[in-house]
């Protein structure tokens, strides 16, 4: 059980997160996280196995703001944008006043030659604590349903 | 030799440092290279010997277009085998990776020991004296198709040719002394993943060989000097021009006027998270990167220590699959996997100082479409096919590819 003021707030740092890399807000993205918090994109397969190289990973909120800022400043690639559409989250209280949430998402993406295209879908695993009375990632991990990529990652997901 | 084609091919009088676009987009050439290449006189990557590491392990592999299953029989034996039902073609194995004590085709359960021999047909005998196979059915004139297996410190490669050399032979004294250096101990596996990649598969082979563009494209590598062409460094051929290690020394960078005009020096930024370069020290020889290729689709890459075994195979004239296999050795402490996987955020499909590489070759396919006669131009280095010791501003490895490329071919 959990509260509906606490799963009210839970669901709104899930769509707020998605919606910050859909609107191209990605300077604010690691503020939807704690300092030292862990990102990681893997494959079911390798979350299944345990490994622990999946194909993306921060570590804590320094890394998160240096690959937005490689994205914006040094890495190149076609311009695309990202779509999120989100699942109910199945959410459980922590006993330290946090959650935990599982979410499925589809993430399309739209090139600019103007294809809109099944890009990933998977889960959000998160594990959410509330830091000066706000929300945030202590923890996500994106479990891919597939270990093959279009192209290439280069904005969060 | 090029009488397989619609159109004849003639090749620029200019030789290896020009290539004719039509090489990625002429389905007739890309049908002659599954005989020439793919089942040409090469040893071709499947899989690595931890993949398979008890018996009746398997697990699936692909030489070109073709199926193929690697087996550890109960002896311990490996044995690489087309993965397809000698009955009706079917698939034997489905699953990536498992175990079993037999190979079963589910059609009609065609049963093979784990070395390709024909076990038992259903119904050979028919039912209640009715049907079955005719009285002259030979189960050892039935099998799954063998192919020749090689394995080389802990890498698994098949090869359909009688031809081909042994694998020490067809490595060359120089891969084969990179490759024990670099996985010459026992390995563990950390990850995986792949990319699809929208090109011809000869333009990835390209780019792993292309040490000019390394440190252009690639940002990153150039503004945190990762790898900069103005550290110690080179580009060594196999004798062959086949096989080419491009290597750089970390420590010995002296910083060259040259990189002030460059696009991809002037990112200037430092790092909010810098431990994502924090780095140990496996080796005294001072090589830090290494990007070693083995013809036609395999690449061993050591970028600080991220040890990653990546392979490339067709998925059409202009798709490729690249698989990216994230290692370790079985003795590393902890913190040492750690690092490495930290480090593993460099390259991949989203990697920091690579993922520019899942759209380069793209462009190029793009860029080209329409031009087929239309050639690139590959002088930089010279025109040479040969070691470039101490100068990785070259694409001597590339012109060594499209020289063996060319022999394979016939062009």
């Amino acid at each position: 059980m959990i509260a509906p003021e606490l799963a009210a707030r839970a669901e709104a740092l899930l769509l707020d997160a998605a919606h910050a890399i859909d609107d191209d807000a990605l300077e604010s993205w690691p503020d939807f996280f704690t300092r030292d918090a862990s990102y990681r994109i893997v494959p079911r397969d390798s979350h299944a196995a345990g490994e622990p190289i999946g194909i993306l990973s921060c570590q804590g909120q320094g890394m998160m703001r240096d690959r937005i800022l490689a994205l914006r400043t040094a890495n190149i690639y076609e311009p695309h944008t990202l779509c999120h559409v989100l699942s109910r989250p199945v959410l459980t209280a922590t006993p330290d006043g946090g959650v935990m949430s599982r979410c499925n998402f589809a993430l399309f993406r739209t090139q600019q030659a103007g294809s809109t295209e099944l890009f990933a879908a998977g889960r959000y695993l998160d594990r959410m604590v509330e830091e000066a009375g706000v929300m945030r990632l202590a923890a996500r991990e994106v479990v891919l349903e597939s270990r093959r990529v279009d192209i290439l990652i280069v904005l969060p997901i | 030799m090029s009488a397989a084609l619609a159109q004849p091919l003639r090749w620029p009088a200019e030789g290896n440092t020009r290539v004719p676009f039509r090489v990625y987009s002429d389905p007739d050439i890309h049908a002659l290279e599954q005989e020439r290449v793919f089942r040409g006189p090469l040893w071709h990557y499947l899989c690595l010997d931890i993949d398979v590491p008890n018996p009746g392990d398997y697990c699936l592999g692909e030489i070109g277009e073709t199926p193929i299953v690697v087996t550890r029989d109960a002896e311990g034996a490996l044995h690489a085998l087309v993965n397809r039902c000698a009955h009706k073609g079917a698939l034997v194995c489905l699953k990536e990776r498992g175990n079993a004590e037999a190979l079963t085709c589910v059609y009609h359960s065609w049963t093979y020991e784990l070395d390709g021999r024909l076990r038992s047909v259903a119904f050979r005998h028919g039912l209640r004296g009715k049907g079955g196979m005719p009285e002259d059915f030979d189960p050892v004139k039935h099998r799954l198709q063998p192919i020749r297996l090689a394995t080389f410190c802990g890498l698994v490669f098949g090869s359909f040719s009688p031809a081909t050399p042994d694998i020490e032979t067809f490595l060359g004294p120089q891969v084969a002394g990179v490759l024990r250096r670099n996985l010459g101990r026992k390995l563990v596996r950390l990850g995986r993943h792949s990319q699809i990649i929208h090109n011809n598969w000869k333009l990835y082979a390209e780019n792993v060989r292309d040490s000019y563009h390394a440190t252009l494209l690639h940002t990153f590598y150039t503004t945190f000097k990762v790898n900069r062409l103005d550290m110690d460094g080179g580009m060594i051929l196999s004798d062959d021009g086949r096989h080419s290690l491009s290597y750089s020394k970390r420590d010995s960078l002296q910083e060259a006027a040259e990189y002030a005009d460059v696009h991809s020096a002037q990112y200037k930024s430092g790092l909010h998270g810098p431990e994502l370069l924090d780095a140990f020290t496996e080796f005294d020889d001072g090589i830090t990167h290494m990007i070693q290729t083995v013809f036609p689709t395999l690449t061993v890459q050591l970028t600080l220590n991220s040890l990653a075994v990546r392979f490339f195979t067709p998925r059409g004239m202009d798709r490729t699959e690249l698989f990216w296999n994230y290692l370790g050795y079985a003795d590393d402490p902890p913190e040492r996997t750690a690092l490495r996987a930290r480090q593993a955020n460099l390259t991949g499909a989203a990697g920091l100082v690579s993922l520019e590489d899942g759209c380069i070759n793209e462009f190029v396919q793009r860029g080209s479409r329409g031009s087929p006669d239309a050639t690139e131009f590959l002088e930089m280095g010279g025109r040479e096919v040969a070691s470039s010791d101490g100068s990785r501003a070259t694409e001597t490895a590339i012109r060594g590819f499209w020289q063996s490329w060319r022999g394979l071919m016939g062009f």
